[in-house]
């Protein structure tokens, strides 16, 4: 072990990715803020995705020409598994903003609990979850919200059967069978694509027929906040999933380190839970 | 085609080093990006202290004098999130970044490239924000707390590129602490134990698990607030069925954890330098690693006692002043510890040993007046005046800055190879004391007469301790310059410093030449636990 | 011999912190209680607090005294210098086992009273009146719930005196326009809530300090013991003129509050009969400056330069001065603009002061239009709403 660890002299990916995301941000906020720039954000965005080939690429070289021993794998599962924390935590504030509204803001306007006494305010005002009707005319809620047992159940089955043949694809990996895992692996990635479909499909309603937007009140804002944000990180794992199984054709991975395909497995599964919550919060109760 | 020279398979880095800008832009090795850390730290602490003095310089005496009620309100915004997460936060990345490896053995960081990273973030994120100071409609000028709706509804346009900033320092905070975590949890020698471990590291490791935590939260809700300004939202307005105070709650379920985020290293240092300057073991190593673990995790439950005015219902109230009141404890045993150490010790008075006996004393100053805070029906006269200004500057310059310089004494000799001046040191150490008693003192007064806080100004009868404050708040900041003309000479030259740099001191870092080359502990060095752990029989 | 000496100044200068810290105590002593400590305050309720800050301030005190004698004590007698030899001792388990459980104990003690007085201050009911306070940027509305009574308290201090063109009174920025008065011996419910962002209402003498939030009601109560003027200001930050946002309270004994109740509904009647009849340019200038310096100012400025680009001028504005400009200028000042600072008027203010600040507006800073703008135009505008 000792003197083996590797630390590169230096690297000049870092400091590029801080200069497209100096682009992407200025871009965002001057466009959002003055509404011009958002050139330089699409800029900044296809100059992060470069960044991130050419970062991961060098990473995938110095993997291969074994430089990594033991010890840095573990730093690298160690990275992943508090990055995957990290992002539980994000999506938990999340999920904490909604139990909030539900179980106290809402029934407070309605006047119920210790500070029923604001119903003063909104004398017209009933809680309800689905939230049909806000408080105020300023919003208009959704006409319709969405039934759990059609699209999300779909989604819910395609994303559940997606970890499951994730699971069977790293089995195979591990037993060596290449062609399997291919099979597997290119599953999952349609599955998780199909999902991404059927969320636009059922985005696309909200928005034409429901009338559930993201102004929709709280329950559009939080509606899109929760599926929006787990939408993203679908299509985050899926773009690495994609990257995953391109290196496995090219035969990258032994049946014993294969680190790239654990860690894009864990973020897969992540998001899969992600989800199961999101179905029974947001779609069900 | 890059940097893809790699270095043999069992060797370390062979290149020669790259010179000039280039170096510090591309570098990945845990000193020097520690040094870029304190020295980007030291930068944002003028900006920020610079902001301090025009507050300052406009309450000197009742009026507006100087700038306008908008400018004051982003001076004063821009000042508490400079200093929070630009001087603060940073300063403590840069000590670990530069003590961590050497304190366990290891030969960098763990993930070096990710290490550079992390670091550049931030002056893309803090330009970002001081140059919305200068957007049509002006800075953030919500305070550092950014309520809603003051700050969605009501915030001025530049407030998109607020939001963004703090996204960006926020992803460079949640990437430091997974390298930090990654670092001592994988990279120690191997003879090294968790229990065997200095205490710096320790209290950085929990604080490295707070800001995991924590910072996604504080990004969820910018995001929320991005989303109600620009998309229509409705999270924290009762028009659309959300709630104002809805957003306080994930403010502060960030931001309590985060005032320990930068107390907890600070402990840490303190644990350092005080039995190196009492030449005598640290006084209950294990109950200060359980003391600092307990306070990490009350501080999630704590949160609330930010808000006892908004009228939260009497059951939570309660707990919240509870919980918060808890934390005394575990915050005892650590002071008790500390006073333990000097006990029947050997004490001598070298600088670095002056500021973290200050930083005690000062620290306990304001953690006591934090207990009164905690006290819900007093908090109600309390809050947001200055009474509450005087406890955070406590904790705050006092405490954590204090602990920051102090360690900057105590390792300048293992980053320079020179002892820094002592003589300037001392003018440093007393004049600093003085400022700093003289500008927050006051402030107490100030407070239970009843002056709020974040205004321009202010009723005649709290003149005389503004311009109490005022005086003290010049003579701190002048002050602050001696410690630039220390840190200069010192790097320049002085008495040459040996391998262990002051008799008492104890661990890894003692081990290696002063100043510390660029590379060490390429291999393990040799660690006995019965000989060299602080936690040892 | 200077040896000596410089030890001597070594040790006065340890003791620093500890007469830093005794410092409240000395200042007390020497100045009296006047404005180095909270008030005592005019209710039950603002003593109780009183009392309960004393003993919690009184055993931080005890601590800091005790845990900094101890520390100090050591650092003298145990100084290198001195040939101190340090010991070994690195652990104990009782006195680790003392020193977590003392300061429980202390806490406990603490926060048995904490828990009694927060339960009375909980305690809203059996209110014998209602008032809703409400924040607006940047003056608070009173309403006295069933009375038909209610009113905007506005900061009175001239701009002159905080410019510091002109000596500042007694009362400098704690002095409104109009008090909320209450009666004393009263237990009055009070009721919070904001038409915009967040504010606090405070009145120290009252020890009552609570949020008004835009959306939600936040409830409180107090009982005033004595008449009297008790002052306070908006402790929340609430945008630029956050600092200029006091709060007085008129406590007066119940005979005079009923007398004063009469008046303010017969000046309601009164203020009602001016929005149904004709004014003339002169007395609509005249009361058009008094409201346009309390409520427009503040953001367009006394001389209706504005402070573009944040506040527009009024001074020479196409709106202000053209005749096209009219019809907007006065939905604008009714309707405010959504998403900017300009707020809605038309329900704050009647229609007399609309009509009177909007001919005010378009009269004076040079606009010169001559039009003049009558309650009843205002009203016919206003009436959809209605
Ligand atoms: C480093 C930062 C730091 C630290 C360490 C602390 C520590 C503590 N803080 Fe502080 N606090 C802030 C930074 C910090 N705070 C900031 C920035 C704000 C304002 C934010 C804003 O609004 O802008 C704030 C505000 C704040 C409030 C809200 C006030 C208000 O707005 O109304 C409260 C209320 O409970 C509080 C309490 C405490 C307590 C109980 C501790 C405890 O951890 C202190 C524990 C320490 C001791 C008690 C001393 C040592 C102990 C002993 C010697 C043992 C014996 C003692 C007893 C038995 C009492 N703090
Ligand atoms: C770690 C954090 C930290 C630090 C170190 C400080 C340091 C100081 N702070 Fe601050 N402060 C906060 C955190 C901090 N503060 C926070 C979080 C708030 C709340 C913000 C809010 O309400 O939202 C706050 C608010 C705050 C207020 C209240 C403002 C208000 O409510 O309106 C005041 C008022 O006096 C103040 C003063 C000072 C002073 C005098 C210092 C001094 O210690 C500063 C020392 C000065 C210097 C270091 C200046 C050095 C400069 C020179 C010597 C000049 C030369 C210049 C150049 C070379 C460029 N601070
Ligand atoms: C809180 C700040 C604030 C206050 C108080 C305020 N205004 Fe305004 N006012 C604004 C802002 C901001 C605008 C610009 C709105 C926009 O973007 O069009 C504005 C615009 C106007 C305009 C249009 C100016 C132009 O030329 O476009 C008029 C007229 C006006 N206000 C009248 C008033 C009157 C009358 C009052 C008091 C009764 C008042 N304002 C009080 C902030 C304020
Ligand atoms: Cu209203 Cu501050
Ligand atoms: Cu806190």
């Amino acid at each position: 072990m000792s003197g083996s660890y590797y630390v590169p002299a230096s690297s000049k990916w870092p400091i590029l990715m801080v200069v497209v995301l100096a682009l992407l941000v200025i871009g965002a906020g001057s466009s959002l803020s003055f509404g011009h720039g958002f050139g330089l954000f699409l800029a900044g965005m296809v100059g992060v995705l470069v960044m991130m080939f050419v970062w991961f690429r060098d990473v995938i070289h110095e993997s291969r020409s074994g430089l990594y021993d033991a010890q840095m794998d573990r730093s690298f599962r160690m990275g992943m598994a508090w990055f995957i924390f990290s992002e539980v935590m994000f999506f938990a504030a999340f999920f904490g903003a909604l139990f909030y509204i539900r179980v106290f803001a809402l029934p407070w306007l309605d006047g119920e609990g210790e500070k029923g006494i604001s119903a003063l305010l909104w004398p017209d005002f009933s809680a309800s979850w689905p939230l049909l009707k806000t408080p105020s005319d300023a919003f208009t809620g959704p006409a319709e919200v969405i039934d759990p047992w059609h699209l999300p159940l779909l989604n819910t089955v395609l994303l559940v059967s997606s970890s499951i043949t994730l699971t069977i694809a790293h089995h195979a990996l591990k037993n060596d069978q290449r062609n399997k895992t291919k099979l597997w692996l290119l599953l999952t990635l349609i599955l998780g694509f199909v999902f991404l479909v059927v969320q636009g499909i059922e985005y696309v309603e909200a928005y034409t027929q429901l009338g559930l937007t993201l102004q929709a009140g709280v329950y559009g804002g939080t509606f899109f906040l929760l599926t929006g944000f787990h939408g993203l990180h679908v299509t985050l794992g899926a773009c690495v999933l994609t990257v995953i199984l391109l290196r496995v054709w090219r035969g990258h991975f032994s049946s014993r380190s294969h680190f790239g395909f654990e860690a894009a497995s864990w973020y897969w599964h992540f998001v899969d839970v992600v989800w199961l919550g999101l179905f029974i919060f947001v779609y069900v109760v | 085609m890059t940097s893809n020279s790699y270095s043999s398979a069992e060797g370390h880095i062979h290149e020669p080093p790259l010179r000039g800008i280039k170096r510090w832009l591309l570098t990945t090795n845990h000193k020097e990006i520690g040094s870029l850390y304190l020295i980007f730290s030291l930068v944002m602490f003028f900006i920020g202290g610079t902001m301090a003095l025009v507050i300052r310089a406009e309450l000197f005496q009742p009026g507006l004098q100087l700038v306008q009620p908008e400018f004051f309100n982003q001076m004063t915004t821009m000042h508490g999130l400079i200093m929070v997460f630009g001087a603060v936060m940073p300063a403590f990345v840069g000590l670990a970044n530069w003590m961590v490896p050497l304190q366990i053995g290891a030969p960098d960081m763990a993930l070096p490239r990710l290490n550079n990273f992390s670091f550049w973030l931030l002056p893309l994120a803090f330009s970002l924000l001081l140059s919305s100071l200068f957007m049509e409609g002006g800075g953030p000028n919500f305070g550092w707390t950014f309520y809603a709706p003051l700050s969605t509804t009501y915030a001025p346009p530049s407030t998109n590129f607020f939001i963004l900033s703090i996204h960006l320092a926020g992803i460079s905070s949640i990437l430091g602490a997974i390298n930090i975590i990654a670092t001592i949890l994988n990279m120690r020698t191997p003879a090294m134990k968790l229990m065997d471990m200095p205490l710096f590291v320790w209290t950085w490791l929990i604080t490295a698990f707070l800001l995991l935590a924590v910072m996604p939260v504080l990004a969820g809700v910018v995001t929320m607030m991005l989303l109600d300004i620009n998309f229509g939202t409705s999270f924290f307005n009762a028009a659309g069925g959300g709630d104002p105070v809805l957003f306080q709650h994930l403010f502060w379920f960030f931001g309590h954890p985060e005032v320990y985020i930068m107390i907890l290293p600070a402990f840490g240092i303190a644990s350092m330098i005080v039995p190196t300057f009492a030449r005598k073991r640290l006084f209950g190593y294990r109950s200060m690693v359980y003391a600092t673990a307990s306070i990490a995790i009350l501080s999630f439950v704590v949160w609330a006692h930010h808000m006892f005015t908004v009228g939260l219902p009497l059951a939570a109230q309660l707990f919240f002043m509870y919980a918060t009141m808890l934390i005394a404890v575990p915050t005892g045993v650590k002071v008790f510890n500390w006073v333990a150490t000097l006990f029947h010790g050997s004490i001598s008075f070298e600088v670095p040993m002056l500021f973290t006996l200050a930083f005690i004393v000062q620290f306990t100053i304001g953690g006591l007046s934090g207990v009164m805070l905690a006290i819900v029906p007093a908090d109600y006269q309390y809050h947001d005046t200055y009474f509450v200004v005087a406890h955070f500057h406590y904790v705050l310059v006092p405490g954590a800055v204090f602990a920051i310089i102090a360690g900057v004494y105590y390792w300048l000799p293992k980053w320079t190879g020179f002892y820094p001046d002592e003589t300037l040191g001392r003018w440093h150490f007393w004049l600093s004391v003085i400022g700093v008693n003289l500008t927050f003192f006051p402030m107490h007064f100030s407070g239970l007469a009843g002056m709020p806080r974040r205004i321009p100004d202010y009723a005649l009868q709290f003149a005389d301790f503004n311009l109490l404050s005022s005086l003290g708040g010049f003579l701190f900041g002048m002050s602050q310059l001696l410690l630039i003309w220390v840190v200069v000479r010192c790097v320049r030259g002085g008495k040459p410093a040996p391998d262990k740099a002051w008799e008492g001191a104890e661990g890894l870092e003692w081990q290696v030449p002063s100043p510390a080359p660029l590379h060490t502990f390429s291999t393990p060095p040799e660690f006995i636990p019965e000989r060299d752990s602080p936690g040892r029989a | 011999m200077t040896g000596v000496w410089l030890n001597r100044i070594w040790h006065a200068v340890l003791w620093i912190p500890v007469v830093f810290f005794s410092h409240p105590l000395l200042a007390k002593n020497l100045y009296g209680d006047s404005n180095l400590n909270l008030p005592v305050g005019v209710t039950h309720m603002s003593r109780e607090v009183y009392s309960l800050h004393m003993i919690i301030f009184w055993i931080c005190v005890v601590i800091a005294v005790v845990v900094f004698g101890v520390m100090f004590w050591s650092l003298i007698r145990y100084r290198k210098s001195k040939g101190a030899k340090a010991a070994h001792f690195h652990e104990n388990t009782l006195v680790e086992i003392l020193w977590t459980a003392i300061p429980l104990v202390i806490l406990v003690v603490m926060a048995i009273p904490a828990t009694a007085t927060l339960q009375k201050i909980y305690d809203t009911s059996e209110a014998e009146m209602d008032v809703m306070i409400t924040g607006y940027q940047w003056r608070w509305h009173y309403e006295y719930l069933g009375q038909d009574v209610s009113f905007f308290s506005n900061l009175a201090t001239p701009p002159e005196q905080i410019d510091g063109r002109e000596q500042k009174g007694e009362n400098y920025l704690l002095e409104v326009d109009q008090p909320l008065v209450l009666p004393v011996d009263t237990k009055v419910r009070l009721l919070l809530t904001s038409n915009d962002v967040i504010h606090s209402w405070w009145v120290p003498q009252l020890a009552v300090k609570k949020d008004a939030i835009p959306g939600f009601v936040n409830e409180n109560w107090t009982r005033i013991d004595e008449p009297g003027i008790y002052r306070g200001q908006c402790t929340e930050l609430c945008g630029r003129l956050h600092g200029f946002m006091p709060v007085t309270v008129k406590a007066v004994s119940k005979e005079d509050y009923q007398i004063w109740l009469a008046e303010q509904k017969q000046q309601a009647v009164e203020k009602a009969a001016g929005n149904e009849r004709e004014w003339t340019l002169p007395d609509l200038m005249a009361q058009g400056e008094t409201v346009y310096n309390t409520y427009c100012a503040a953001c367009h400025m006394v001389n209706g330069q504005g402070i573009p680009p944040a506040f527009p001028a009024l001074a020479g504005s196409p709106l202000t001065t053209k005749a096209e400009g009219r019809a907007t200028h006065i939905e604008l000042v009714l309707y405010g603009k959504a998403g900017t600072a300009m707020a809605a008027f038309g329900s704050t203010l009647s229609a007399a002061d609309l009509a009177a600040v909007i001919t005010y507006e378009r009269n004076a800073f040079g606009n010169n239009t001559g039009d003049v703008v009558q309650p009843a135009e205002i009203k016919q505008q206003l009436k959809p709403t209605e």
